[in-house]
């Protein structure tokens, strides 16, 4: 996934299914367009459903904006290991990557929707998170 | 408590070994109350511990525990690989070398504290806090080896009937009362295992 070097906030889609993680940012850039950078990842390590920490940090990387990256994750422990990737970014990174309460797909196309206006990182969370709210 | 070389490697095989000998109970109990991969996911974690070895055992302890919860966060995958491998890496970061008895359970302490803001859990929500606090509370108290093994697998009995608030279990709401709770049953084999390797001294 090709990423520009905007200064809009990045989108992490994190799915325990690949073809559910791919789909959604699918979904982003049509909607969304190519302005946001985005990145998206899913599955265990061995290919099956479940998510995991290197393939989080690797799409963090890939969708690093100076603005700061918001993870949109669908099941628990999709949640946990995104939380556990941030705790191991370095430290000055770390601050500036959330993750989003918020319904994967309708969350993702949000905070891109939000992000692409150019809106902070605190902005593109609330919005993704007050739409089921 | 004195771990050579020796005694770590044997520590080490011994978790990995109840882990990937109990796979398929974990993913039955798992399939009841989960998505049924926490038996593969703790053994493919495991293998992937085992497979550091021997290197690993030449760490000193403290280094050791944090490579084997840093092996388990990047592997298990699924919720268990971030708790379980938060409570190996806090408990090495914790750890003096040479640790006595007491700077074991103050490690515990932590590494327990550590589990909790990971999952924002605490215990009776039907997770593996409900064998670790209970547990702990027991090896604080200067229970031995035994009665650290024999609380453990109580522990995890006494999730059955308890309702799940945390976790993929908390979906099924009232439905997951009468299952044990998959994490704390690795849980408690992981104590079982770990205490039957190791030798506390007393009053040390």
């Amino acid at each position: 996934m090709r990423n520009s070097n905007s200064g809009h906030v990045g989108i992490v889609i994190v799915s325990h299914s690949p073809k559910i993680a791919e789909g959604a940012a699918d979904m982003v850039r049509q909607m969304v367009g190519d302005a946001v950078p985005l990145a998206w990842t899913g599955g265990d390590v061995d290919g099956g459903l479940g998510t995991n920490v290197a393939g989080i940090l690797e799409a963090i990387e890939t969708a690093w904006s100076p603005a700061g990256v918001a993870i949109l994750v669908d099941l628990g422990g999709a949640e946990t290991n995104s939380e556990m990737a941030v705790e191991m970014l370095p430290e000055d990174r770390r601050a500036r990557v959330v993750v989003c309460n918020a319904p994967v797909v309708e969350g993702a196309v949000i905070a891109a929707t939000e992000s692409s206006g150019g809106s902070p990182l605190a902005a593109v969370k609330r919005s993704a998170e007050e739409f089921y709210a | 408590m004195s771990l050579d070389r020796a005694a770590r490697e044997k520590l080490v095989r011994a978790l990995a070994l109840s882990m990937i000998g109990h796979a398929d109970e974990l993913t039955s109990l798992d399939q009841a109350i989960g998505d049924g991969d926490h038996g593969l996911n703790m053994k493919r974690g495991f293998e992937a511990v085992l497979a550091t070895l021997p290197g690993l055992a030449d760490k000193p302890l403290p280094e050791m525990l944090k490579a084997i919860g840093m092996t388990l966060v990047m592997k298990v995958g699924g919720a268990s690989g971030p708790l379980v491998g938060t409570f190996f890496m806090e408990l090495g970061k914790a750890l003096p070398e040479q640790p006595a008895r007491a700077d074991l359970v103050a490690a515990t302490d932590k590494a327990i504290n550590a589990v909790k803001a990971r999952g924002r859990s605490e215990a009776g929500q039907k997770t593996l806090l409900d064998v670790l606090v209970p547990v702990q509370i027991v090896f604080a108290g200067g229970g031995d080896a035994k009665a650290i093994a024999a609380e453990a697998a109580q522990a995890a009995d006494r999730t059955t009937p308890m309702l799940a608030i945390r976790g993929r279990a908390s979906f099924l709401g009232e439905r997951s009362i009468g299952h044990m709770d998959p994490g704390s049953r690795s849980a408690s084999l992981l104590i079982g295992a770990a205490v039957a390797t190791l030798e506390f001294e007393e009053n040390s």
